[in-house]
C-alpha cells in the first residue's frame, strides 16, 4: 500500500519530464503547469505516506519491497524501495521544497527562451531526489546520486551561453566523480565481501560479525567519499559556490535544501556501516568543512554566494554531528536547514529579480521598503539560521552542539573537544555573516538609486512559497516527533540471532547532560555575532573596510577562498591534462612511432635487398653471362674453318697430354 | 522458424551483393535500397533468431554442419551460443543503419556497396563459425572489403590508415593461423581420430594430443592467439591502427570499426583462446599480464583520449578505454564480470556507432572535426545536443543508460573475483570513470556550450535520415539501462557455463599429468 503511494511518488515526476522534454514547448504555457502541478500532487502523496508511516509511530517502522531486476547464475540483485521514518521525512523535505521552487519558478523564469527545457529538468531532478531517498541497495542509491548529480549539471549549465556557467556545470559533474569513484570502490568492496547491495542484507552481515575489522571502516570511509562530494564537504567542496550560475531556484531546491543534503542522507541511512575510527574522520570532515567555510562566507559580497558557503558550512555540522553520534541532531537539521535555506534562496532570487539580476549586496542596500514580503521572510529565515531562539534552526543546531559536546564529555579526548569549541565559534561566525547579508542587502540607504527605484515586490506565486517555508521555518522545530521517531539505528536491529548491541550506539542519551551548557553557549555565540555584524553594517560604528585593510592578508586569504581552487587547478587539473598531453605525445611519436619505424625498415630493408637483388645477385647472374660471352667471343678466333688448322691444334693438344702424362709418371 | 537461418543472414549480404554488382552503376538509389533491403532483411532474420533463441542451454543453436572439404576434415559447421547471438543482432542493427548512414556516398556507390555487403557477409560469419577453418576464412574475407572501404572512401589520409590497418590485421591473422594449424595437427576428432578443425572438439581438452600436451607450446599457441585478438581489440600497444583508420574511415565503415570489428578480438578470445586453452588463460603471467594491459588501455586509452583535438580521434580513443573495461571484466572469471563484459561489448557497439554517426552529422556540415572550431552549438541545434548528450552520457557510463551496468558489472566481477587479487587493478581502472567523465565533458562544453560560433549560424538541424540512424540507437540505449536482462538473458546460461569450463579445468601442467 504505502509502497505503492512511494512507487507513484518516484515515477510521476518521471513521466511529467518524458512528457516536457519531448512536447513541453507545444503545450499551453510550455507545460509550465504539468511538473508543477505533478509535485503538487506528488507533496500530497508524500503527505498521506508519511501520515501513514507516523501513524505507526514506531522508531523501528520500516516496510520493504524488491523484485529481482537481475540473476546472474548464483548472483542475484534486487532492487527495491525502503520505506521508514527517514524515507518518509525526506520524501516530505524534497516534494514540499520542490513544488514551491517549481512555482517559484513560474515567475522567476518567465520569459526564458527555454523555459519548458528548465521545467523538464526540474522534474528529472525531482524523479532522482525521490527515488535517491527510498531505494533499498547500494547500487540503487548510487545510480539516483549520478542521476542527481546529472540534473544538477544540467540545471547549473542551464544558461550554457555563459562562459562561467558551463565552466560550473562541468566542475561540479567532476568533482562529484571524484568522490563518486570513491564511492563505486566502496560499494565494489562491500559486494566483495556480502555478495549483495541491500541495506539490510550488508547491516545484516555486519551485525553477525561477518563484516568487520579494517575493511569495515575502509568500507565505510569509501562510501562516506561521495558524501563528501555531493554535500560539498572539505576538501570536494570548491564546485558549491560555482553551482551558483544556475538559476537561483535551482540553487534553493538542489544546492541547498535537498541534493546536497544527500550525503548527508546516505551517512545517516548506512550508519551502522561506520566504524568508531570512519566516525571520527566523518566527524573531522564535518567541523573542517562547517569552519572554512563560514570563514569565507564572511567576506563574501554576491548575496548567493554567502548563501552558497553558508550551506557548504551547515551541511559540515550535519555531517559533524552525525560522525560524532548526533544522528538524529544531524537528520534533524537537515530537514531545517532545507525549510530557511530554501526560503534564504528564493529570498535571495526575490531580490535578484526584483533588482534585474544583480547580485552584488553593494549594490543594494534598504530593501526592505521596496520588497516588505520578501525581507520579512528572509528576516525570519536568517533568525533560524544565526540560532535565535524560538526558531527551528535554533532546536536543531542546539542538538548539534548538544551532541558534540556530549561526545566530548563522553570520550574526554581533545579531539572532540575541538570539535565543540570549533562548531561553536562557527555557530557565532553563521550569526555573524547572516546578520552582515541582512543588513547590507535590506537596510541602510540604497546604494544604487537607479536599480533601487526600479525594484518592487514579486508576484504572488513567488512570495506564496516563501510564505509558505517561512511558515515551516518558524514551526519545523517543534515537537518531540521527530527526536522519537528517527531514532539511530542499531546493529541490533539487523541481526537475526542474539542481538548484538552495537559498539557506538549509547551516545546520544549522554548528550542531555550537555544540554543546558550547549544551549547556554549557543545562544551566547549567536547573539554575540548578530551583534557584532550590527557594530559594522546596521549602526555603522566601525567601519568593515577599515578591518579588512588592517588584517590584509587574511582578508586576502579568506576573499580568495583559502586558495583551494588554485592549488586545485595548479596540482589536479593541470596534472591531468599535462599527463594526458604527454600520453598523447608518447602513443603519437613513440608507440606509432615504432610502430611507423618499423614499417620504414621493412620499407629499407626491401629497398636494401632490392638493390642488393639488382646489383649483386643479379649483377652476378650477368656478370657470368659477360664471362661467358667473352669467352665466346674470344674462342671463337679459333673456329677458323681450316681443316690444317684444326689438325694442328689437335698435334698440339696431343703433344701437351704427352708432355703432362711423362711428367707424372 | 526458417531452416538453415543462420546460412541465410550469412549469406543474404552476398546475394545482395550480387544484385548490386549486377546493376547498372548510375542507377545509384536502386543500388542503395537493394543494400538497404538486403540489411533489412537480415534485421529480420536477426529478430527471428533472438525469439527463437532457447535461453536454458548451453548447447549451440540453429547448427548446420556440412563437410565442405573431406580430405582435410573442414566443415561447413556453423552454429550460435549466447555469446555470439549478441553478437550475431548488433552485427545485424549496425550493418543496416550503417547502410543508411551511406546514403550520401556518392563515389563510386555500387563498389561502395557491393563491398559493404560482403564486409556484412564476413562479419555474420566469423560469429556463427564453429569449425576454425571457416571462421578464418571469415575473419579474412572482412579484411579485403575494409581495406578498400577505407583506402577508397577515406580522408586525406586513407591510403596509409588503410595499409596500416590491413598490414596489422594481417599480422594478427598469420600468429592465428599458426596457432589454428598445431591445432589442427594436435586436436584429435573423437569420431575418426583425424585431424579436426572442429571448434567444440579443440574446446575438449580430452581431445588434446601431441606437442598440444606440453605445456610451453601450450602458452605458445595461446600467445600467438592472444596477439592475433589483441590487434583487432585492440590492446595496448597494437592499438594505434585504430586512431588512424577511424580518422579515415568514412562515418558507417568507423560505425562498423568501432561497433562490430573491435568485438571481434574479445569475442575470438572468449570463444578460441579461453575455452580451447584454458590452463594457459589462467596461467598467472600471463592472466596479469592480461589484467594489466586491460587496466593500461583503461587508463592510458582515457588519457590519449582527453589529448585529442580531433572529435573523431577522441572517439576512437575512448573506445580503446571501453574495451579495457571488456577485457577487465573478462579476466576475473566470475558470472558478473562475464555477462557485464559481454553486455559490454554490445553496449560498446551501440554506444560507439552512436558516437560516430554524431561526428558525421556535423563534420557533413562544418568539413572539420577540431573540438575547438565548434562551440555553442546547443543552442542552432538543440535536437542534435540532446542526442549526443544521451551518447556523451551514455558513454561516461550515466546510470540509466547502457553502458553504466555493464562497466559495473564488469569491475564488481573483476573486483570479486575468487579466482584471482584483481582487486588493486580495478581500483586502478576505476580511474576511467572519472578521466572519461573528464573528456566527455570537457568536450560537451567545447563543441555545444558557449556563444555560439558565428560560423555556423545557420548549422542545418540533424536531418531524417541522420534521425533514423540515430533514434534505434538512442533508444536501445536508454532501454538497455534501464532493462539490460533483454541482452543478459540471452547470454546468461552460456557465459556462466564458459566460466565453470575455464575455473574447472585444471591448470597443472598437461604433460606431467
Amino acid at each position: 500500500m504505502i509502497v505503492d503511494y512511494v512507487v507513484w511518488i518516484i515515477l510521476l515526476p518521471l513521466i511529467s519530464f518524458t512528457i516536457q522534454i519531448f512536447f513541453g514547448k507545444r503545450l499551453p504555457r510550455q507545460g509550465d503547469w504539468l511538473p508543477t502541478s505533478v509535485m503538487f500532487v506528488d507533496l500530497l502523496l508524500a503527505l498521506i505516506v508519511a501520515g501513514k508511516v507516523f501513524s505507526a509511530y514506531d522508531p523501528d517502522f520500516r516496510i520493504a519491497r524488491s523484485f529481482e531486476w537481475v540473476v546472474l547464475g548464483t548472483t542475484t540483485i534486487k532492487f527495491g524501495l525502503l520505506i521508514d521514518n527517514l524515507t518518509a521525512v525526506m520524501l516530505f523535505i524534497v516534494t514540499l521544497v520542490s513544488s514551491l521552487v517549481h512555482l517559484f519558478s513560474i515567475g522567476y523564469m518567465h520569459g526564458d527562451p527555454r523555459y519548458s527545457r528548465y521545467f523538464a529538468y526540474l522534474s528529472l531532478f525531482s524523479f532522482s531526489m525521490l527515488g535517491l531517498v527510498s531505494v533499498d541497495n547500494f547500487l540503487g542509491i548510487y545510480m539516483f546520486w549520478e542521476l542527481v548529480g546529472v540534473s544538477s549539471f544540467l540545471l547549473i549549465g542551464f544558461w550554457f551561453e555563459k562562459h562561467s556557467a558551463s565552466n560550473a556545470a562541468k566542475k561540479a559533474f567532476l568533482v562529484n566523480r571524484v568522490g563518486d569513484v570513491g564511492m563505486f570502490i566502496g560499494i565494489l568492496l562491500i559486494f566483495a565481501i556480502t555478495h549483495t547491495f541491500n541495506f539490510d542484507e550488508v547491516f545484516g552481515k555486519i551485525a553477525s560479525g561477518e563484516f568487520a575489522g579494517a575493511l569495515l571502516t575502509a568500507a565505510g570511509i569509501l562510501i562516506f567519499c561521495g558524501a563528501v562530494g555531493k554535500s560539498a564537504q572539505f576538501p570536494l567542496h570548491v564546485w558549491l559556490p560555482d553551482a551558483m550560475e544556475g538559476p537561483t531556484p535551482v540553487s534553493a531546491l538542489i544546492h541547498a535544501a535537498t541534493m546536497v543534503a544527500a550525503g548527508v542522507y546516505l551517512v545517516g541511512r548506512t550508519f551502522v556501516l561506520y566504524t568508531e575510527t570512519a566516525l571520527l574522520i566523518i566527524a573531522g570532515i564535518g567541523t573542517i568543512t562547517a569552519f572554512i567555510a563560514a570563514t569565507i562566507a564572511v567576506v563574501q559580497m554576491d548575496i548567493k554566494k554567502v548563501l552558497a558557503y553558508s550551506t557548504i558550512s551547515q551541511l559540515g555540522y550535519m555531517i559533524a554531528a552525525l560522525g560524532v553520534g548526533g544522528y538524529n541532531a544531524g537528520l534533524f537539521h537537515l530537514m531545517t536547514h532545507a525549510f530557511f535555506k530554501a526560503l534564504l534562496f528564493l529570498g535571495a532570487g526575490s531580490v535578484i529579480h526584483a533588482m534585474h539580476h544583480e547580485q552584488d549586496m553593494r549594490q543594494m542596500g534598504g530593501l526592505r521598503h521596496k520588497l516588505p514580503i520578501t525581507f520579512v521572510t528572509f528576516l525570519i529565515a536568517t533568525m533560524a539560521i544565526s540560532g535565535v531562539p524560538g526558531l527551528s534552526g535554533f532546536f536543531s543546531k542546539d542538538a548539534i552542539l548538544a551532541a558534540a559536546l556530549g561526545k566530548a564529555m563522553e570520550t574526554g579526548t581533545l579531539y572532540h573537544y575541538l570539535i565543540f569549541a570549533t562548531l561553536i565559534f562557527t555557530a557565532g561566525l553563521t550569526a555573524f555573516y547572516m546578520f552582515r547579508a541582512l543588513f547590507l542587502t535590506f537596510y541602510g540607504t540604497p546604494r544604487n538609486q537607479e536599480k533601487y527605484d526600479h525594484a518592487h515586490e514579486s508576484p504572488s506565486t513567488m512570495t506564496i512559497p516563501l510564505i509558505a517555508l517561512a511558515l515551516f521555518t518558524v514551526i519545523g522545530g517543534y515537537g518531540s516527533w521527530f527526536e522519537e521517531l528517527i531514532r539511530k539505528p542499531s546493529l541490533a536491529m539487523f541481526s537475526t540471532g542474539a542481538a548484538q548491541e552495537a559498539a557506538h550506539a549509547a551516545a546520544e542519551g549522554a548528550a542531555h547532560g550537555a544540554h543546558t551548557i550547549a544551549m547556554v553557549l549557543s545562544i551566547l555565540f549567536a547573539f554575540a555575532g548578530i551583534f557584532i555584524a550590527a557594530l559594522y553594517y546596521y549602526w555603522n560604528k566601525y567601519s568593515a573596510e577599515a578591518v579588512s585593510e588592517k588584517f590584509a592578508a587574511l582578508y586576502r586569504f579568506l576573499w580568495n577562498k583559502w586558495y583551494f581552487d588554485e592549488l586545485y587547478q595548479a596540482t589536479a587539473v593541470r596534472g591531468t591534462l599535462l599527463l594526458s598531453r604527454a600520453m598523447g605525445w608518447f602513443d603519437l611519436k613513440v608507440i606509432d612511432g615504432i610502430v611507423n619505424g618499423t614499417a620504414r625498415m621493412t620499407t629499407l630493408l626491401s629497398f636494401g635487398s632490392g638493390t642488393t637483388d639488382n646489383r649483386v645477385v643479379d649483377g652476378l647472374v650477368n656478370w657470368v653471362a659477360r664471362i661467358v660471352g667473352w669467352f665466346g667471343a674470344t674462342l671463337r678466333e679459333i673456329q677458323t674453318g681450316k681443316v690444317q688448322a684444326y689438325i694442328l691444334m689437335a698435334l698440339g693438344a696431343f703433344i701437351l697430354l704427352y708432355v703432362i702424362q711423362l711428367a707424372m709418371v | 522458424m526458417i531452416p538453415n537461418i543462420l546460412s541465410f543472414i550469412v549469406f543474404l549480404p552476398v546475394v545482395g551483393m550480387f544484385i548490386v554488382l549486377l546493376l547498372p552503376r548510375e542507377k545509384k538509389t536502386a543500388i542503395k535500397v537493394v543494400s538497404a533491403v538486403f540489411t533489412g532483411l537480415q534485421i529480420v532474420l536477426a529478430w527471428q533468431i533472438y525469439v527463437n533463441f532457447d535461453t536454458n542451454t548451453t548447447s549451440m543453436q540453429f547448427v548446420e554442419q556440412v563437410k565442405w572439404i573431406e580430405s582435410f576434415n573442414i566443415w561447413y559447421f556453423v552454429g550460435i551460443d549466447g555469446l555470439s547471438v549478441s553478437m550475431v543482432l548488433l552485427t545485424a542493427l549496425l550493418s543496416f543503419i550503417a547502410i543508411i548512414a551511406s546514403w550520401n556516398i556518392d563515389k563510386a556507390v555500387k563498389a561502395y556497396f557491393a563491398l559493404f555487403l560482403l564486409l556484412d557477409a564476413g562479419m555474420m560469419g566469423v560469429f556463427v563459425a564453429l569449425d576454425f577453418f571457416l571462421f578464418y576464412i571469415f575473419w579474412e574475407v572482412m579484411l579485403l572489403p575494409m581495406y578498400f572501404l577505407i583506402g577508397i572512401w577515406g580522408g586525406p589520409r586513407r591510403e596509409y590508415a588503410a595499409i596500416k590497418f590491413f598490414l596489422y590485421t594481417l599480422l594478427g591473422s598469420v600468429l592465428m593461423l599458426l596457432a589454428l594449424l598445431v591445432l589442427y595437427f594436435n586436436v584429435k576428432d573423437p569420431v575418426t581420430g583425424g585431424h579436426t578443425f572442429n571448434m567444440l572438439h579443440m574446446m575438449d581438452q580430452a581431445n588434446h594430443t601431441g606437442i598440444l600436451n606440453q605445456f610451453n607450446i601450450r602458452l605458445l599457441v595461446y600467445a600467438a592467439l592472444f596477439i592475433g585478438f589483441a590487434i583487432k581489440v585492440p590492446i595496448f600497444p597494437f592499438h594505434t591502427w585504430l586512431p588512424d583508420a577511424h580518422v579515415e574511415a568514412p562515418t558507417p565503415i568507423s560505425v562498423i570499426l568501432a561497433g562490430v570489428l573491435l568485438k571481434m578480438g574479445t569475442y575470438g578470445m572468449l570463444r578460441i583462446s579461453f575455452p580451447i586453452l584454458p590452463d594457459a588463460m589462467k596461467w598467472e603471467p600471463f592472466l596479469y599480464g592480461f589484467v594489466t594491459l586491460a587496466v593500461i588501455n583503461i587508463v592510458y586509452g582515457s588519457l590519449c583520449a582527453m589529448a585529442q583535438s580531433d572529435l573523431k580521434k577522441l572517439v576512437a580513443y575512448s573506445s580503446i578505454g571501453h574495451m579495457g573495461v571488456v577485457l577487465l571484466g573478462m579476466a576475473g572469471l566470475t558470472s558478473l564480470g562475464m555477462n557485464g563484459a559481454v553486455l559490454q561489448m554490445f553496449n560498446h557497439g551501440i554506444v560507439s556507432g552512436m558516437l560516430f554517426l554524431l561526428v558525421g552529422v556535423i563534420y557533413d556540415r562544418a568539413h572539420h572535426r577540431e573540438i575547438d572550431g565548434f562551440g555553442g552549438l546547443a543552442s542552432q541545434m538543440p535536437i542534435y545536443t540532446g542526442i549526443a548528450s544521451l551518447a556523451f552520457f551514455a558513454n561516461l557510463g550515466l546510470p540509466g543508460l547502457n553502458n553504466f551496468i555493464s562497466e559495473a558489472f564488469s569491475f564488481l566481477g573483476a573486483f570479486g573475483s575468487e579466482a584471482f587479487n584483481l582487486k588493486v587493478f580495478t581500483i586502478i581502472g576505476t580511474l576511467g570513470i572519472i578521466l572519461t567523465a573528464g573528456y566527455m565533458l570537457w568536450t560537451l562544453q567545447r563543441v555545444f556550450f558557449g556563444p555560439l560560433n558565428p560560423k555556423y549560424v545557420n548549422m542545418p538541424e540533424v536531418n531524417t535520415r541522420e534521425l533514423i540512424t540515430l533514434v534505434p540507437l538512442g533508444v536501445l540505449v536508454i532501454v538497455l539501462g534501464v532493462y539490460p536482462n533483454l541482452v543478459l538473458n540471452l547470454l546468461e546460461v552460456s557465459l556462466n557455463n564458459l566460466v565453470q569450463t575455464v575455473l574447472n579445468a585444471p591448470s597443472v601442467l598437461l604433460g606431467m599429468q
